[in-house]
């Protein structure tokens, strides 16, 4: 098939950037879209031009390096899918196709198309995690956990911390990634303990960091390539009321 | 001087990691402060180092190549996690489990290392779920566990198909909690290009910076690897595009030897090669086998769809030939016999480099809803990646090399033959032998980085509390900084014709041919001879657009490319010296006349460690015996 791509070009995160439009021969409904951006490359590479810049790296779904907003969408048109699993198939011949990066203020570009995450990280650290040290683990089985807890508690870890949300959210919003880690802990027996401080401590640094207010308006959950709900930022807010601020 | 001293405590087997952990020395928590270690690598084994000796009050520099340390490849593993619990009361034990695990690696592993990895693999349960980890429960609110790769025993723990996500997300929290205390500090986005040895001692790393191409120098009084597999060798694999072998070759330019580096496990059960542009195989998990039957047509280039074909027109090729295992033989039997069919014309699909894993039965005899409650993610992302619905039609599957059981060579305390360099996880060569069981890295890697690093790491740090922290502007530094600036300007100023990319899938495919599944003398040395050529080729023409001092994602990969030409070598010349087959590594000229692989102990039982003598000169091959006093030795048997 026959495309045109219209991408985001940026040489490093000082400079000033623009889209570019690539037109593309000889695409196949066989390629991944991530190997469609491959085969772009190659031809930009033998032409003597900069390739575009994606990041990426499992290309399996799993690692959450993928991000690309596809045509006014985080990850593409297909739903529940990270971009490196998008098919060509999912587009028309003769398509124009829109690349840019993930748009917020929080992800500053780096390059082309790869944005900066680490705020994410700062947010984990702020709480997305129970002290316990190596050693000193109880047994196991000692502490049996519901199943339906487990289960839901699996839901939520499935986070690949990917930005989306973010991406997707009119007003910028993380909620949905911090509340996936604090429903997930705060299902388990084993997160309780911290559970007041984990849910004010992310909150906070998501606030401090420049990350919008949450409004319900649930385009977060639409365009999560991993299925997570609205129902776990409804137990995060439960759990912030709890610690009383 | 003996360079392979494994070091192995004396005493019984089983006393032998408590004895030596009363014999180790120690340093006290206010020495501990004044003590810089460098950790590269944050997958499962980095992450539980960095967050473990972060908590002992060490000063943890954390580096690794992706933009945050959880997304490391440990990610991907699907199926589970194994450990003696012996929850299922169905006989396990610490015993059992090194037993699985030294027959698995077809009697080429250590015995005192894999006993170590079952001892500590319980409390790396504990562990886990204390950190977070929602592994499977049943209604008992207990943990579930089911059986994994061809085992007796219900061992595997396992969180739907993630596990390894879960588990690495759990360390990761562990080191996360240290970046918050200002104990580890992270260095993401970071490759390592060069280890810097001083006085004999490893004392730092150069890495760049691969936002900005600023080249680092960074110190420490210890450096540990934890940079996992390089499956990528082939191109194509089950691994990460990122996967690489650049770090542990710097070690071992710099003086670490390499171990068993031709044992690489091709998996049976991942999805075909359809064209061209294909970057990766997808891992499709192994705990299909338990349900799904594998098969190609009886008649040769048979191209009818797959449900037209009748029953009896159809070989189970597994079952005909292995009859007690059936579809449940190890990895590699099964990966050999796929090969063997699709070689002798039988394979289906465009390409003839298929088999069919078939449910229908299973789906016939259990119900479609009992298919689905077990494998319905796999099969939703079967029909995402191909378009075919499994319920419907059978999978399309082919091997693909996916984990490496050779890696830098390391003693007990796995330390490497530089004093002060560390390897765990893939990385190293320790515990899997000539292959490895299904679920046995991640147990590994947690063990390695949670229970034993951070012992065997004082000991070696317990002399040098008063040494003070190493200035990184000495000659030692400025020499290993000069070596990579110049090799990387040396890539850029080829400025030749072809991608890096494309010598990269010709190096795979000489290496997947002559030294993957099937080896024999003449084609791995055909192997050796097109491997230099290409370099050659490489050196003169390949083409790496951009500068050094920028976001250069070809300029990565080119580095990555640059040393698993070297590395390709080695692993041909490790496959050639191994006249016998073993485990993953089958020579065809050592097979029994039913054509099973045949193993030579009384001349292969031994880790062959490889010495580099410098870029044009052969390696050098060390041998450590193996001595198995607490098994007993037996031909592998499937029939
Ligand atoms: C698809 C798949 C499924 C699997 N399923 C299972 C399973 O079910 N059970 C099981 O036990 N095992 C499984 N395995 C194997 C297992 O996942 C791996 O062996 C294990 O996770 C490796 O962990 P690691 O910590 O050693 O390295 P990795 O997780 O690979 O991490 C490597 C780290 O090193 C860093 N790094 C590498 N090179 C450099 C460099 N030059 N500079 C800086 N940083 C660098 C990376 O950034 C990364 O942080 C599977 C493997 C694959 C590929
Ligand atoms: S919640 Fe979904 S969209 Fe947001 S980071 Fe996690 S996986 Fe990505
Ligand atoms: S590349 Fe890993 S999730 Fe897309």
């Amino acid at each position: 098939m026959k495309i045109k791509l219209k991408i985001w070009r940026q040489p490093n995160a000082r400079a000033e950037g623009g889209f570019v439009t690539y037109p593309l021969e000889g695409v196949s409904t066989e390629m991944s879209f991530l190997e469609m951006l491959d085969y772009l490359n190659t031809t930009l590479i033998d032409r003597g031009e900069a390739p575009v810049a994606f990041e990426h790296d499992c290309r399996e779904g799993i690692c959450g390096c993928c991000s690309l907003y596809i045509n006014g969408r985080p990850h593409g048109p297909a739903g529940e899918t990270t971009t490196c699993e998008l098919r060509m198939t999912k587009f028309e011949d003769g398509a124009t196709i829109t690349i840019e990066p993930w748009r917020s203020k929080v992800f500053p570009v780096l390059r082309d198309l790869i944005v900066d995450r680490s705020s994410f990280e700062q947010i984990l650290q702020a709480g997305g995690f129970v002290s316990a040290n190596t050693g000193t683990a109880p047994e196991a089985n000692s502490i049996p956990v519901a199943k339906h807890h487990a289960d839901e508690a699996f839901d939520a870890a499935v986070c690949v911390g990917c930005g989306a949300c973010v991406a997707a959210c009119p007003n910028g919003s993380a909620m949905l990634f911090v509340a996936a880690k604090v429903s997930q802990l705060a299902l388990l027996p084993q997160g309780r303990p911290e559970a007041r401080r984990r849910v004010r401590e992310m909150i906070a640094k998501m606030d401090d960091l420049g990350f919008g207010a949450c409004g319900n308006i649930g385009a977060c959950e639409a365009e999560c390539p991993k299925g997570i709900k609205l129902t776990h930022i409804a137990r995060l807010n439960r759990e912030f009321l709890k610690t009383g601020i | 001087m003996n360079k392979l001293d494994a070091k192995i405590p004396a005493g019984p087997l089983a006393d032998k990691w408590s004895n030596h952990k009363n014999d180790v020395g120690l340093v006290n928590p206010a020495n501990r402060t004044k003590l810089d270690i460098i950790l590269v690598g944050t997958g499962l084994a980095g992450a539980a180092a960095a967050a473990s000796l972060g908590e002992l009050g060490y000063n943890v520099k954390v580096f690794c190549f992706q933009d945050t340390p959880r997304r490391a490849h440990s990610v991907a593993a699907q199926g589970g996690i194994n450990a003696a619990k012996n929850y299922k009361n169905d006989g396990d034990s610490v015993y059992r489990l090194f037993h699985d695990v030294i027959k698995g690696g077809d009697y080429r592993a250590r015995e005192a290392n894999v006993h170590r990895a079952a001892e500590v693999s319980n409390q790396t349960i504990d562990q886990l779920v204390a950190a977070g980890v929602p592994f499977a429960r049943d209604y008992s609110g207990y943990l579930d566990n089911r059986s994994f790769g061809g085992v007796q025993v219900s061992r595997t723990f396992y969180a739907k198909g993630q596990t390894g996500q879960q588990c690495l997300l759990g360390a990761y929290s562990g080191l996360i909690r240290q970046v918050a205390r200002g104990k580890v500090t992270m260095y993401s986005r970071r490759d390592m290009l060069d280890l810097v040895v001083v006085d004999g001692r490893a004392r730092g790393i150069i890495a760049r910076n691969l936002v900005t191409g600023e080249i680092e120098r960074h110190s420490a009084h210890a450096v540990v690897l934890a940079t996992g597999g390089y499956g990528t060798i082939y191109y194509l694999s089950t691994l990460a595009l990122g996967s690489n072998a650049s770090a542990a070759w710097a070690a071992h330019r710099k003086g670490a030897l390499f171990a068993n580096p031709s044992f690489v496990q091709i998996h049976p059960t991942s999805l075909p090669q359809l064209n061209d542009y294909q970057a990766k195989l997808t891992l499709m998990s192994e705990s299909l086998r338990n349900d799904g039957r594998i098969w190609v047509p009886k008649a040769k280039g048979d191209r009818r769809s797959a449900n037209t074909i009748p029953e009896d027109e159809r070989d189970y090729y597994l079952e005909r030939r292995y009859p007690a295992f059936g579809n449940l033989v190890p990895r590699d039997v099964a990966s050999r016999a796929a090969k063997e069919r699709c070689d002798a014309g039988y394979g289906v699909g465009d390409t003839g480099l298929s088999v069919y894993l078939d449910f229908g039965g299973a789906i016939e005899k259990q119900g479609k809803a009992a298919i689905a409650a077990k494998y319905g993610n796999l099969f939703e992302m079967y029909e995402k990646l191909t378009g075919i619905n499994p319920y419907e039609e059978p999978m399309r599957i082919y091997p693909a090399g996916h984990y490496t059981m050779g890696g830098l060579w390391v003693d007990y305390n796995l330390m490497t033959t530089i004093p002060g360099l560390f390897a765990i996880g893939e990385a190293n060569f320790s515990d899997h032998g000539a292959n490895r069981l299904g679920a046995g890295s991640l147990m590994q890697c947690a063990g390695d980085g949670y229970f034993i690093l951070p012992v065997t790491i004082g000991d070696y740090l317990a002399d040098k509390i008063r040494e003070p922290r190493m200035p990184v502007d000495r000659p030692e530094f400025a020499a290993a900084e000069k070596e990579v600036r110049d090799g990387l300007a040396q890539l850029i100023a080829v400025d030749g014709s072809q991608t890096v990319t494309s010598f990269h899938k010709r190096l795979g495919r000489i290496l997947w041919d002559d030294c993957g599944m099937v080896r024999n003398e003449s084609g791995i040395t055909r192997a050796l001879e097109s491997i230099t050529a290409l370099e050659e080729e490489f050196r003169r023409d390949v083409k790496v657009p951009g500068d050094t001092a920028e976001l250069n994602q070809e300029l990565e990969k080119a580095v990555k490319v640059r040393d698993f030409f070297a590395l390709g070598r080695l692993m041909c010349h490790d496959a050639l010296a191994r006249k016998e087959s073993c485990g993953a590594h089958f020579r065809e000229e050592s097979q029994t006349p039913e054509g099973e692989a045949q193993r030579i102990d009384s001349e292969y039982s031994y880790v062959a460690a490889w010495e580099y003598r410098g870029e044009r000169a052969p390696h050098t091959l060390h041998k450590e015996p193996l001595k198995f006093e607490n098994v007993e030795i037996k031909e592998r048997s499937y029939k």
